[in-house]
């Protein structure tokens, strides 16, 4: 797709990327106080009403949370759990239109334009601030087709079946730290059900906001795609900047039943305070395609590293990820394709930025269990590095258990070079627009995958870092 | 008055080397002067110096652009200045079309004041030129949609320079052998496009082997550079001879001019090898 970086530079409209570092007034109906404990998890499940089941898989995970060390690679974590508040009810009802929104919430949301390209091309829309979503709307049409896009606390009330035949089971609480920590003290996210042969043309999106200072937001979300049906998912993310750290790990599942397509977008633009350590898996079936185009831009640590497991024959899985890294931050993220059935296919391209003493890591795992023969993966990861304080590092591991398999894995590190930047001087352009020109055409061959008003909204985040006025 | 570029007394240095050694040349604006000389003679240092290369250290002496001295400008501000150097082998830059890049070149070149984050050139306006001069110079329209320089051939990379000298109008282009690479009907078509793109209104010094691409655009001077300075000028003439005869009567009357030139030439082979 054609993107125009030429068309995102007026100062006007730099001036309203800047919209993201700014900060609500507003009470909530409900505020846990700080700290984790059992009484807080009861707490939470008191106040949502849950069934037993719900209540003891919170207690459950809280035990395999205490009872795991914090992960010793990745990034540095100095988070305090006492010191973090699990959950904040903003609102009592969810809006269905956003005049049932409390005006300074829905005010929120109009500043990062969600109506507006709600309007224009969206299908669906769901609105997290803090710990639950304040608006969610689907088209009628979808509804009728039988399309559920709802958030997973109501889905745990209205489709306790469907969500219980996968939640938790493409990613066990057991799996990692902070993925128990989410299976505990989740709250809010998205919960779809895309009925089989249905194909979606517009993208669902789903915004989450985090306001307070030192908050914690832990959205689950369950996406199943049934038979033949298709589906384009956008998350975006923002907070405003403050001094303490704040904490986001969600939990992210995703079903891609036979012949079915899903792909999930990702422009995390969090603000440099928030540590963002979010477990995402996808299980893809015979002939599906699962697609994770992840960009991570803000944060001060993401850990993250999408996953497909392709489960039956034909599956197919596609991993593009874009970091960016710039001053104190450090974004370990990457990618993990699992080839468990024969005449499967998976690709990851990652594509990093560090500037300004940030720190950029690639961390994928390609596995190939027996019996998965004629099988084909291939990874492509280029690093930018664009001064000499910035660091990039590649950390591939790749396990193969049969024989009958073609993997190919390439990795370039570059900097940007004097003749580059000679050249365009010589054209002209200063320094800064020479540097976002070369940055913007690093990343170009993912950016052009996506939909036109992300790639706008992309390259204006990375206008955005490039100035360095984040935060 | 007309714009002037006049260098005085240059010397330059690569990486401590001394390449060139007291260059002087005076040019007005409208006027086309050709370079020629030996191989290693330091033709291309002078054009890079010029426009301001990091790794050309000029040494001594004054680059003065209608009296001020451009060697206190950074490269984008020369060009701002109205300075253009057409490259000899000029660099990919991946993922970046060549309309973006240059509606972003011809917008500050246009507005040397231009703040960044200012508008660019109307995007509409903006293409109906490139593609009026693409049209032109007989390029194909897909070419503004390829990424700068990438995956370009020989030919390809000297006919987008020429594009770009063409839409930057600038007040003096150095051509770094323009013809390099090319064959005969290319070269031939380059000479008659920089002709045609008013080559003429320009001051153009011409780095050249090459007689065809002077062809359409004559030079009222010829400089023959000879060990990092200029041995000898003058007419259209002198060009013609050193074509027909080569440089074995210059390298002779010049001897230490000569002497230094093999120096410089047995420095590279010994960094080579």
């Amino acid at each position: 797709m054609a993107t125009d970086i030429t068309s995102s530079k007026t100062s006007e409209e730099i001036g309203e990327i800047n919209k993201y570092n700014f900060r609500t007034e507003t009470k909530g109906v409900f505020k846990a106080r700080k700290g984790l404990d059992r009484e807080i998890i009861n707490q939470i499940s008191d106040i949502k009403e849950e069934p037993d089941w719900m209540r003891k898989f919170r207690l459950d995970a809280f035990d395999i949370f205490e009872s795991k060390p914090m992960p010793k690679w990745g990034g540095d974590i100095e988070l305090d759990f006492q010191d973090i508040y699990y959950y904040l009810k903003p609102t009592n009802e969810q809006g269905k239109t956003w005049d049932d929104v409390p005006k300074e919430i829905k005010d929120t949301f109009e500043k990062l334009g969600i109506p507006e390209a709600e309007r224009k091309y969206l299908a669906g829309v769901k609105a997290q601030f803090e710990s639950e979503v304040v608006y969610g709307s689907l088209q009628e049409d979808l509804a009728k087709k039988g399309v559920i896009f709802t958030d997973t606390d109501t889905a745990v009330r209205e489709h306790p079946e469907l969500l219980r035949e996968y939640f938790g089971k493409i990613i066990p609480s057991s799996d990692n730290k902070f993925a128990a920590l989410n299976s505990a003290v989740w709250s809010g996210g998205s919960f779809i059900y895309i009925p089989k042969g249905v194909k979606i043309e517009f993208p669902l999106q789903a915004y989450f906001r985090i306001n307070e200072e030192s908050m914690g937001q832990f959205e689950r979300t369950l996406i199943i795609v049934d038979e033949g049906a298709q589906v384009h998912y956008v998350e975006g993310c923002t907070a405003p900047m403050y001094t303490t750290e704040s904490l986001h790990s969600a939990v992210v599942e995703v079903v891609v039943k036979k012949d079915a397509r899903c792909r999930y977008t990702t422009i995390q633009n969090w603000a440099n305070n928030i540590y963002n350590l979010v477990t995402k898996r996808a299980m893809a079936y015979q002939d599906a395609t699962m697609e994770w185009v992840d960009g991570n831009l803000g944060s001060r640590l993401t850990m993250k590293y999408p996953a497909v497991y392709m489960m039956e024959p034909g599956a197919r899985g596609e991993i593009l990820s874009i970091a960016f890294s710039s001053k104190g931050q450090h974004q370990d993220a990457g990618a993990k394709l699992v080839h468990c059935a024969p005449n499967t296919t998976g690709q990851i391209i990652s594509k990093s930025i560090s500037k300004d003493g940030g720190r950029s890591s690639y961390r994928g795992l390609v596995k190939v269990e027996k019996g998965a023969v004629n099988s084909k993966n291939n990874v492509v990861c280029d690093a930018l590095i664009l001064d000499p304080e910035s660091r990039s590092d590649t950390y591939p591991y790749i396990e193969i258990e049969e024989q009958d398999v073609s993997i190919g894995h390439e990795a370039s590190v570059s900097r940007i070079g004097e003749e580059q930047m000679f050249y365009l001087l010589s054209r002209g352009l200063s320094e800064a627009e020479a540097s976002t020109m070369i940055v913007n055409g690093f990343i170009e061959p993912l950016v052009k995958e996506l939909p036109m008003e992300y790639a706008v909204e992309m390259n204006r985040l990375i206008q955005l870092q490039m100035e360095g006025s984040v935060g | 008055m007309s714009d002037t570029l006049k260098i005085i007394d240059l010397q330059v240095a690569v990486e401590d080397k001394p390449i060139l050694r007291g260059v002087n040349l005076e040019m007005k604006r409208g006027e086309t002067h050709a370079m020629m000389g030996p191989n290693g003679s330091g033709k291309s240092t002078l054009g890079l110096a010029i426009m301001g290369h990091p790794g050309y250290e000029v040494t001594g002496g004054r680059i003065e652009l209608n009296g001020e001295n451009i060697l206190e400008m950074e490269p984008d501000e020369r060009a701002r200045a109205g300075v253009f150097m057409a490259f000899q082998r000029p660099v990919a830059i991946p993922g970046v079309k060549m309309a973006d890049f240059l509606r972003h070149a011809a917008t500050n070149v246009r507005n040397p004041d231009r703040k960044e984050g200012e508008d660019l050139i109307p995007m509409r306006e903006f293409r109906k030129e490139l593609r009026d001069r693409m049209e032109q110079l007989r390029m194909d329209e897909q070419f503004a949609r390829r990424y700068v320089n990438d995956g370009f051939s020989g030919g390809e990379m000297k006919r987008a320079e020429i594009l770009q000298l063409a839409m930057l109008q600038p007040k003096f282009a150095i051509l770094d052998e323009t013809d390099s690479g090319l064959d005969a009907d290319a070269v031939r078509l380059a000479s008659q496009s920089i002709a045609e793109i008013g080559g003429a209104d320009m001051g153009l010094l011409i780095i050249t082997h090459h007689d065809k691409l002077l062809e359409h655009n004559p030079p009222e001077f010829t400089h023959v550079m000879l060990g990092g300075r200029i041995v000898e000028t003058g007419g259209v003439e002198l060009a013609n001879e050193l074509h027909t005869q080569g440089y074995d009567r210059v390298r002779a009357a010049h001897p230490d001019a000569e002497a230094d030139n093999q120096a410089m030439l047995d420095k590279e082979e010994q960094a080579v090898g």
